[in-house]
């Protein structure tokens, strides 16, 4: 059905994780998406939002309403950024003007896997990788966007993938933005508790779907120099 | 023991309780247990977010109408022979309350477990006049015992000690023999509570519901503590925050179910006991006076601005049993007999921002306390609200950060500036790549890196790759 797909790849996606992008692009383009990239994006504005830096915030987040006003599905491969772009039309809701753009881009906003499977109607990617994975279901997109199953859904039929339930999975691993450095003495006790977590399934790898909670876990992962293998869900649908 | 708890700062607080396993422990395991428990007791309600939202329909109208209800409340507590006091400040609250023991010439008073006496210092201004106040509640008497160990969980306040120290606890203030067990623990302590109860002068209650239809009192306990306090002593003083009140018995009723459920699993506890004024001549037990003291302590502030709906609490702790930040830091971390999520949200509203400005970023926003809140209260968003008033009205974030954040708008609100400042990323960043990963990063990337790698800029940002490709066709290999 070629649905033309506006990618909102996200700032750290952009930057330090590409080959999530990448992954996305080459995955959504198999299941027949027309891939656009609008070039003027820059980042959804949460790492000032959380942190109380509402107006500065708000610069960010015009800058993303004006380049995907005119979309007609925005995907992006991560559940919090992906909320964060569905909560602009509450943000600017006494904002004359922006409010209606704002709805216009929240309204037509789908994180990847909720897309596949609620907009695509795809439950089996036709991705194969083997070995044995754990998921990690990250908070903003599970509590907050209400996207549960979509990701379990896609992993389940992915072809040598056998998943291990998580313990205590629906912890937050610690990474929470700028709280990662704000609160570092609190967020290292919570991302360790969450490795060791990850340690118990036995798993090779370890999959999510927000590249934020991935650089937290998967960097205390590198740092003790586990034999874990992070993935983001991208990736892990585009294996073949 | 006033609302806060410690003088040291937010940091040195964390650092002694984060070194501290034996609590880190028993918080985790208490966590595990009541998270467990509560998500059973829901699901076997049925239609758990359908209570959630008549729950917060309840509260929501009980604040719209505060004054009505408390007019109405008043009028009947009288009626039944009550007598009713509104203190607007702790002062005035701790003066009636001494005022009635210097006239009951008071030596003893017993207690049950009231968060709200603690918030205004009650035994403390009980003290300074001569009396001796006890704690009957189990968790509240091994922290009075321990030399007021502060509480660390509003329920359980005594949750980050273990059965062990426990009985070192009793050993040492009590000369307690037997050993650990629950069982033992408790029994020993029943025993002397007995005496107390019999020998006091006044019982000060805290108040969980008021109902303002009957002027009673909604007292919920698992130890019936609060019967004996409020059947036994001459008089009875109930302390109450100006909000913890219902319409009738119907809405009563629901906040109950909810209450018990999200506070431990249980469908009821143990007693919900409900008090309706002084002994009437027929009745054989319960006070000969009785008194309600509606505390306001700054919560009138609240009310009419945004963050009101932290009033809708029923005080079920459920947020504190999910939050895995208080998991880790517990209770005592926060300064403030409030912890956890409410704690974080409530403390600076009561306690001001000089003392708790810390407590709103304590939270990774991940929203957890909020799923579980009983009466719907948007705990992640009040927190976040906290750190926008913090920043943008009060102007108390710290200038580097600002500094910062100002350059985070002006990068990501112009995408020209954006593509420059993330094309040369990587070359800034390159003295401290190693084997493509960040391992000592330079200013507030250190408290990242201290313990995780940090991925290096990349050298090709996706939107080169993507760009390279269109050009190049749909068969552009990966690079």
């Amino acid at each position: 059905m070629f649905l033309k797909v506006s990618l909102f790849a996200t700032c750290l996606v952009d930057m330090f994780q590409s080959e999530i992008g990448k992954s996305t692009v080459e995955l959504l383009e198999r299941l027949d998406c027309v891939i656009d990239f609008p070039k003027a994006q820059t980042c959804c504005g949460q790492p000032a939002y959380n942190s109380g830096y509402v107006k500065v915030s708000k610069e960010a987040m015009k800058n993303t309403i004006r380049t995907f006003e005119n979309a007609e599905y925005i995907v992006c491969p991560s559940g919090s950024c992906a909320n964060m772009i569905k909560d602009y039309e509450q943000i600017f809701v006494h904002d004359d003007i922006w409010r209606e753009r704002a709805k216009a881009v929240s309204s037509r906003t789908y994180e990847l896997t909720q897309f596949i499977v609620d907009v695509l109607k795809i439950e089996n990617v036709g991705a194969k990788l083997n070995g044995t994975a754990t998921y990690h279901p990250s908070c903003h997109m599970t509590r907050l966007l209400q996207v549960r199953n979509a990701p379990k859904t896609l992993l389940q039929n992915v072809e040598g993938l056998e998943l291990i339930e998580l313990p205590l999975k629906e912890n937050c691993c610690g990474f929470g933005g700028t709280f990662s450095v704000k609160m570092g003495q609190i967020s290292k006790q919570m991302v360790d508790e969450k490795v060791s977590t990850v340690q118990q399934t036995g798993a090779h790898y370890l999959i999510g779907s927000d590249a934020g909670c991935l650089m937290n876990i998967g960097g205390r992962i590198n740092r003790k120099d586990l034999n874990v293998q992070t993935m983001h869900i991208a990736e892990v649908l585009n294996s073949h | 023991m006033p609302m806060k708890i410690s003088n040291d700062k937010f940091t040195d607080r964390l650092e002694t309780n984060l070194k501290d396993e034996l609590m880190r422990n028993a918080v985790a395991s208490a966590q595990s247990r009541l998270q467990s428990r509560r998500s059973i007791a829901a699901q076997q309600l049925g239609n758990w977010e359908e209570w959630r939202n008549h729950g917060e329909e309840i509260r929501k109208h009980v604040l719209e109408y505060l004054d009505y209800y408390l007019y109405e409340l008043s009028e009947n507590v009288a009626e039944r022979g009550g007598h009713v006091f509104f203190a607007q400040t702790e002062e005035e609250a701790a003066n009636y309350i001494t005022s009635i023991a210097k006239q009951k010439e008071a030596k003893k008073i017993v207690k049950s477990k009231s968060m709200v006496t603690e918030e205004i210092n009650l035994n403390t201004h009980l003290e300074a006049i001569g009396c001796s106040v006890v704690e009957t509640d189990l968790g509240e008497y091994i922290l009075q015992l321990d030399d007021h160990d502060p509480p660390s969980h509003i329920i359980a306040p005594a949750l980050h000690k273990n059965r062990n120290q426990i009985k070192d606890v009793f050993a040492d203030k009590t000369a307690y023999t037997n050993s650990s067990k629950p069982e033992e623990l408790a029994l020993h302590a029943r025993k002397i509570l007995r005496e107390e109860f019999l020998t006091a002068d006044i019982g000060i209650t805290g108040c969980n519901f008021a109902v303002a239809e009957t002027g009673s009192i909604c007292l919920v306990t698992n130890e019936g503590n609060a019967d004996l306090v409020t059947a036994l002593p001459k008089t009875q003083i109930t302390v109450m925050g100006m909000e913890r009140l219902v319409p009738t018995f119907e809405e009563m009723e629901v906040l109950v179910s909810m209450l018990t459920r999200s506070a431990v699993g249980q469908k009821l506890t143990s007693y919900i006991t409900v008090l309706t004024g002084p002994k009437k001549t027929i009745e054989v037990d319960g006070p000969e006076e009785f008194h309600l003291v509606i505390v306001d302590n700054g919560r009138s502030s609240i009310l009419g601005g945004e963050f009101q709906s932290i009033l809708q609490c029923i005080r079920c702790a459920a947020c504190i049993n999910t939050c895995p930040v208080y998991r880790h830091i517990g209770g005592h971390s926060y300064g403030s007999i409030y912890s956890g999520p409410i704690g974080a949200v409530l403390s600076p509203l009561l306690g001001g921002y000089d003392d708790y400005k810390e407590l709103p970023y304590a939270s990774t926003l991940c929203g957890a306390c909020t799923e579980v809140c009983p009466v719907k209260i948007p705990l992640h968003e009040l927190l976040h609200k906290h750190r926008e008033v913090i920043v943008e009205k009060e102007g108390r974030a710290p200038i580097s950060e600002t500094a910062l954040m100002q350059a985070f708008g002006f990068g990501t609100g112009k995408s020209s500036v954006y593509k420059l400042g993330s094309k040369v990323a990587s070359t800034v960043m390159k003295p401290f790549v190693n084997e493509e990963k960040i391992k000592k990063g330079p200013g507030p990337l250190k408290q990242w890196t201290d313990y995780r790698d940090f991925p290096s800029p990349e050298k090709e940002r996706f939107r080169d790759w993507f760009e390279k490709r269109s050009k190049g066709g749909s068969n552009h290999d990966r690079s």
